[in-house]
């Protein structure tokens, strides 16, 4: 009898060994996909999976620097990734990327020239533009008594305790940075040391350090300003009407999130084919409805219902966009002072 | 002898999933990105000695707090029938059954500004009437986004786990003991200083370890209910592995010197219960 028990625990053991060993092997059918958390019409993968026959393994990160460790991990294994413009130069350097066979993508047509050859990618080898937007403030107009136009709302005394910030060094830095009216990009310690200083001069007017729980925290009025990404702060207008959103006049990060092939994928051919699918003007359009975010092809916009073509959030004027700084991949000893001076901030 | 062959998949498990992680973490803190052996990862982690303070500040009010609540309540529950231990067991599990981090979440819509809480109180005009007799402006209180809110979810999460243990052993006290205590002429305040207090002891250190190693080692109550303005060890941790600089090597450099310290507090507390537990057997 005994036996019999320790023979069957053995045997789940090894299942459960095999099983887990399993899960990251693929066969010829299969695309998995890694992409931020709320970020597709998840039909999309449906119909994709209709028209192809091919399998959508889905699974969401929620930021560049996460997805980042799972890559370099190398935990799993992904045949598409949709990171960011500063996070994709990153990938390019570690050379962590395959280049794309665009004889594969005939749809990257439908994307628009301005959106091509960007700096993250010069060449346009390595990724195929998903979605884009600028980074602004959200308030609520029942609590914040004026029309912010600055970055420095983000410090009014006045709104002690309403405030909400990014959770994450380089947005929240950012902020500091280009409201003392330096780039977004600096690798001079002490500009960003004095961002920091700004940003700790700033903790007791925060209510909390926030990612996806602005949603909430907007919606229900918990908070009055809190800077957050153009596409989101749509959703968050949509369900609080209450709430608005404006484009600060110091200028703000404008971003591309774009489809990227990772070094060694094993379904390449199934992803470039993803990647394609995506491209389709009615796809795109179908999913700039759902996430609210930018899409980077004129002839998806068309499509797109009037309220959305025509906000000026999703697709702001150009003295905006002008203004508008893109992230830069930063060298190793600067990424490496960011986290130092996060934690001073944190631990203020 | 047979019954030894039982035990193999348990060790065959730990070694797997406990010692070979150990080993990666030591093996990390030792070296740098470069992959030469070096100590630099443990000079770099004394800048951090505040986090560390606050963190273990923080896990030992959430276990004194638990002790105090938990110690009556476990008392309390052993000294009833069968059929009040059983709905107090289901009362005390039911919401372990529970995702942790949704129960947290759930403690965000109670604390929040605009929460249940503060919309209960102002609707029963208790702002109204304490700006009346005080002449402030309440309109609500700021509970959420504090440490205190951080040792709550550290109470709420973990409170269970100082019970039971402590429970069990004051279950499994011989009555004979109490009552020999008691023909001695011992009454009820002497009973339980000097009988059912020191036999609990075990059940009490095991609780505390139980609580306090969750405790200081937690991150996502520090996310959700300190709004990420009390930076924990957790937290730190975590943002080696998934922050900008992608440095795992400090990260498990600050996981080992938490680990050991964690060791040496426990040893401390185990030998000085230990000391206690001799005191009533001789």
């Amino acid at each position: 009898m005994k036996k019999v028990f320790l023979f069957a625990l053995s045997l789940t053991l090894l299942l459960s060994l095999t099983a887990c060993g399993g899960g990251s092997s693929t066969t010829n059918g299969e695309v998995n996909v890694y992409n931020w958390g709320e970020y597709i019409d998840e039909d999309l993968l449906e119909e994709f999976e209709e028209e192809t026959g091919i399998k959508v393994n889905y699974t969401t990160y929620s930021d560049n620097e996460s997805m980042y460790s799972t890559l370099k991990n190398g935990s799993a294994e992904y045949d598409v990734i949709i990171p960011s413009d500063y996070m994709i130069s990153r990938l390019i350097e570690e050379d962590m990327l395959e280049t794309i066979d665009f004889d594969n993508v005939p749809n990257f047509a439908n994307i628009d020239d301005d959106y091509k050859n960007l700096d993250y990618d010069p060449t346009n080898e390595y990724s195929v533009p998903y979605m884009w937007g600028v980074v602004g403030i959200v308030y609520n107009t029942t609590m914040v008594d004026y029309t912010p136009t600055s970055w420095d709302v983000l410090w009014d005394e006045d709104l002690s305790g309403q405030i909400l910030m990014f959770d994450n060094s380089r947005d929240a830095i950012g902020i500091a940075l280009k409201s003392l009216g330096y780039s977004y990009n600096t690798t001079d310690e002490a500009e960003i040391i004095e961002a920091v200083d700004k940003l700790i001069e700033q903790k007791p007017l925060v209510q909390a350090y926030v990612m996806d729980q602005i949603f909430d925290k907007m919606e229900a009025g918990e908070a009055a300003v809190g800077p957050y990404y153009a596409g989101d702060a749509i959703t968050m207008i949509s369900e609080n009407p209450d709430l608005a959103f404006v484009f600060p006049e110091e200028g703000s990060n404008y971003y591309v999130d774009a489809m990227c092939i990772p070094k060694g994928a094993a379904n390449k051919e199934n992803a470039e084919a993803f990647i394609n699918f995506m491209c389709e003007p009615e796809v795109m359009a179908a999913n700039a409805e759902e996430i609210y975010y930018s899409t980077p092809s004129s002839a998806a916009k068309e499509l797109l219902e009037d309220e959305l073509k025509d906000s000026d959030i999703a697709y702001p004027a150009q003295e905006v966009m002008d203004k508008a700084e893109v992230y830069v991949n930063l060298p190793q000893t600067v990424l490496d002072l960011y986290d130092e001076e996060w934690i001073r901030l944190k631990a203020a | 002898m047979k019954k030894k062959y039982l035990a193999i998949p348990y060790v065959v498990w730990m070694a797997i999933f406990v010692i070979v992680p150990l080993c990666l973490v030591v093996g990390y803190s030792l070296v740098n990105p470069e992959g030469q052996l070096t100590l630099e990862n443990f000079k770099a982690l004394t800048q951090y000695w505040t986090v560390f303070a606050t963190s273990f500040r923080l896990a030992i009010i959430a276990t004194a707090v638990c002790l105090l609540i938990g110690y009556p309540i476990a008392y309390w529950i052993s000294r009833e029938g069968p059929g009040v231990k059983r709905i107090a067991m289901i009362a005390m599990m039911l919401p372990m059954w529970m995702n942790f981090l949704l129960r947290t979440y759930a403690w965000m819509s109670l604390l929040e500004n605009t929460g249940i809480i503060n919309t209960l109180l102002a609707n029963l005009g208790v702002f109204k009437l304490i700006n009346a007799v005080f002449g402030t402006e309440l309109t609500y209180f700021p509970m959420i986004n504090t440490p205190g809110a951080v040792v709550l979810g550290m109470v709420y999460n973990y409170l269970p786990f100082m019970i039971l243990p402590i429970y069990t052993v004051i279950d499994k006290i011989d009555t004979r003991v109490i009552e020999a205590a008691e023909d001695l002429g011992a009454n009820g305040v002497q009973v339980f200083r000097k009988i059912i207090f020191p036999l609990s002891l075990p059940g009490v250190l095991s609780g505390i370890t139980m609580v306090f190693i969750p405790s200081v080692s937690t991150f996502a109550i520090s996310k959700l209910l300190g709004g990420g303005m009390t930076l924990l060890l957790g937290d730190l941790i975590e943002m080696q592995f998934y922050g900008n600089a992608y440095n795992p090597y400090l990260g498990s450099a600050i996981s080992l010197v938490m680990m050991v310290i964690v060791l040496i507090c426990m040893a401390v507390m185990n030998h000085f219960g230990e000391g206690e537990e001799g005191a009533v057997y001789f």
